[in-house]
């Protein structure tokens, strides 16, 4: 804190703030005493409260003669106040500063013509709109244009196996789908006696209790299994590595790895979309197991149903092809995590702080991409009636 | 003898933004050559632009005759520290000096690990090499990442404010190693900084940037610029520090 002290003897216990508005005479501030960033809370919302009424073309003088010190914390404010009048047009000068406290004054820009400030407009609806739309199309066109990087890299890489970052791999797959088994089986195991739950209810109405096997059966290995599983890498893996990426791209890491003739992509981003692409479908067969376990422990505990019969309602509703289908799903989607995680950590810039915008935003925009593409792939099987 | 670095009427900027226009200088080998400048006048961009992280507005930049570097194609024939030392926080300090041997060479892990060790005996780190970045002080930082610079003996090597935010004596031993690293080794040393004990000590041909005018305000030897310049601004630059004393 600066602070700068006068005349000893001439302290006052208190701070003190006077609005004088003596006929003829020009509008005064006096200030006096010791005026420490302690008190300035006071002083400010006086002065504020005081000169609330002057108008544009009207002067007032911020008089410091009886001032015994004055703190830099609290300068700054009277600096700042000054500006504010200045913006309504209010002339408002320091007079009276003994010499340390015109120091002072100078130092915080106090003595200079408090030049009216321009005002920010605030954004109209449509423009926020656009902006935000133009925002949404460049987000895609980085993440269309890293996929074309990624694609290069990976024939480069076939090309030249040695300049592969190879031994990332396995410890990527490890992180990314070993460490997250437990949470894959008991989220496809809630989904799946959830929905065994809510279908009871219906089915039993009907007499169907056995249909539940089905119901659960189908959604889970067709849908809810490989989304569900991609949901959870995408907040695991995903978040994971668009912060890691992002870190290195701010500690110029990255730029580091360019000057040493190492692709980043080809060393960072394809080991990490192979490790995913090797693990989701992993997981999400993990995780349709388990969802069709919490709907047999539903339909045996609720629905009075056997094991055996379940299981073999089971299999006579979801063929091959539905299991199948669900994992074709689980490899696109873990390109989607990967490369889209990837590219938000390498279009990091800012710090940490952009590392964690860049991290919500990687999350937030996988799991748009996964529903979109859940979507596309829906329409596309129903189409061909697979 | 052709020089080693040669730039072209460079303007560097994006967009409509022009940081600086139309800059041409040379650097020739076994030279150590600073750019200097004020904070915001683009010293460390245009190291950025030299190493090929940039693309030119406008202009050329040849290195060894080969033009400006390709860092998509093969591995470039310079080494780079940056201002952080950027060395990979996953990696020891030993394996951040092998990647590039790894990779770029057919040696076996032995003949790497001895390298390694070479490379940091030299930089005054003996037995870092199994440390962490995190366990290493700044000044250690810096010098590790010189020797990752240096793995694959390049010729030459860009150094971004080496000796800044470091303490005096470890500012002096990195000065002292860098003047050491190029008699001995020949090297050719590019550094951005705005330390003037260092550029006094270590620079023999510096550039510096304008902001105001956007191009090169000065060029030549440092002393002689600080004792002989006819820019006021060039001779307040050199002479800041004796006006503090």
């Amino acid at each position: 804190m600066t602070e700068t002290r006068i005349r000893p003897e001439a302290l006052l216990p208190t701070a003190e703030v006077e609005l004088s508005d003596a006929k003829g005479e020009a509008r005064q501030v006096s200030l006096r005493g010791t005026l420490t960033f302690a008190g300035a809370a006071d002083i400010w919302s006086r002065i504020r409260t005081g000169t609330a009424t002057l108008k544009e073309g009207d002067e007032i003088d911020f008089d410091v003669s009886q001032a015994g010190a004055i703190d830099g914390g609290t300068m700054a404010l009277l600096v700042h106040l000054r500006g504010e009048l200045a913006a309504r047009g209010v002339r408002a000068e320091f007079t009276g500063a003994a010499e340390p406290i015109q120091a002072l004054i100078h130092l915080y820009k106090g003595d200079i013509d408090a030049t009216k400030r321009k005002k920010r407009k605030a954004e109209s609806l449509l423009a926020h709109v656009g902006r935000a739309t133009v925002q949404f199309f460049e987000e895609v066109q980085g993440v269309l244009g890293f996929f074309g990087s990624a694609v290069l890299a990976a024939f480069g890489l076939l090309r030249e196996p040695r300049t592969g970052n190879w031994k990332a791999i396995l410890p990527t797959m490890e992180r990314s789908g070993a460490d997250a088994v437990p949470i894959v089986v008991l989220i496809n195991f809630l989904v799946g006696f959830v929905m065994g739950f809510q279908g009871a209810t219906q089915l039993k109405q009907f007499g169907a209790n056995l249909y539940v096997a089905d119901l659960v059966g189908l959604s889970v290995t067709r849908e809810l299994g490989p989304l569900m599983t991609a949901i959870i890498l995408c907040g695991r893996s995903g978040a994971a590595f668009a912060a890691e990426l992002g870190s290195m791209c701010v500690s110029e890491e990255i730029d580091a790895l360019r000057t040493m003739g190492f692709g980043p992509i080809r060393y960072l981003v394809l080991p990490r979309m192979v490790a995913l692409m090797l693990v989701l479908p992993l997981l999400t067969l993990l995780g349709d197991l388990m969802g069709m376990l919490g709907g047999l422990v539903v339909g045996i505990s609720s629905l009075g149903l056997t094991f055996g019969g379940y299981l073999f309602e089971t299999q006579k509703a979801v063929s091959m092809w539905d299991v199948f289908s669900g994992l074709i799903k689980s490899v696109v989607f873990a390109m989607a995590i990967s490369l889209i995680s990837c590219q938000q950590g390498f279009a990091t810039t800012g710090g940490a702080e952009g590392v964690g915008r860049r991290t919500t935003a990687s999350v937030v925009s996988i799991l748009f991409a996964l529903i979109i593409l859940d979507a596309g792939f829906t329409m596309f099987f129903h189409a061909f009636n697979l | 003898m052709p020089p080693f670095i040669r730039v072209s009427n460079l303007t560097m900027g994006w967009g409509d933004v022009i940081l600086q226009r139309n800059l041409t200088f040379q650097v020739d080998r076994g030279d150590v050559f600073a750019i200097l400048g004020g904070s915001g006048c683009g010293k460390s961009t245009l190291l950025r632009y030299l190493i090929g992280l940039e693309t030119p507005l406008s202009g050329e930049i040849v290195i060894d005759g080969l033009g400006r570097p390709n860092l998509e194609v093969g591995r470039p024939p310079f080494g780079v520290m940056f201002q952080s030392g950027a060395l990979f926080g996953s990696l020891t300090v030993g394996e951040n000096i092998g990647l590039s041997l790894e990779q770029w060479t057919p040696l076996s892990h032995d003949a790497i690990g001895a390298i390694v060790r070479a490379k940091l005996r030299l930089v005054g780190l003996d037995g870092a090499e199994n440390k962490l970045p995190s366990e290493l002080s700044g000044g250690m930082k810096k010098r590790a990442a010189i020797a990752r610079a240096l793995a694959l003996e390049p010729p030459l090597v860009f150094l971004d404010e080496p000796s800044a935010g470091l303490d005096p004596v470890s500012a002096v031993e990195l000065d002292e190693l860098i003047l050491t690293l190029n008699q001995v080794l020949g090297l050719t040393v590019v550094l951005v900084t705005h330390e003037l004990p260092s550029i006094f000590k270590i620079a023999r041909r510096c550039i510096m940037l304008d902001k105001q005018t956007k191009s090169i305000l000065a060029e030549g030897d440092p002393c002689d610029l600080r004792d002989n310049s006819a820019e006021p601004r060039v001779r307040e630059f050199f002479n800041r520090l004796a006006k503090r004393a």
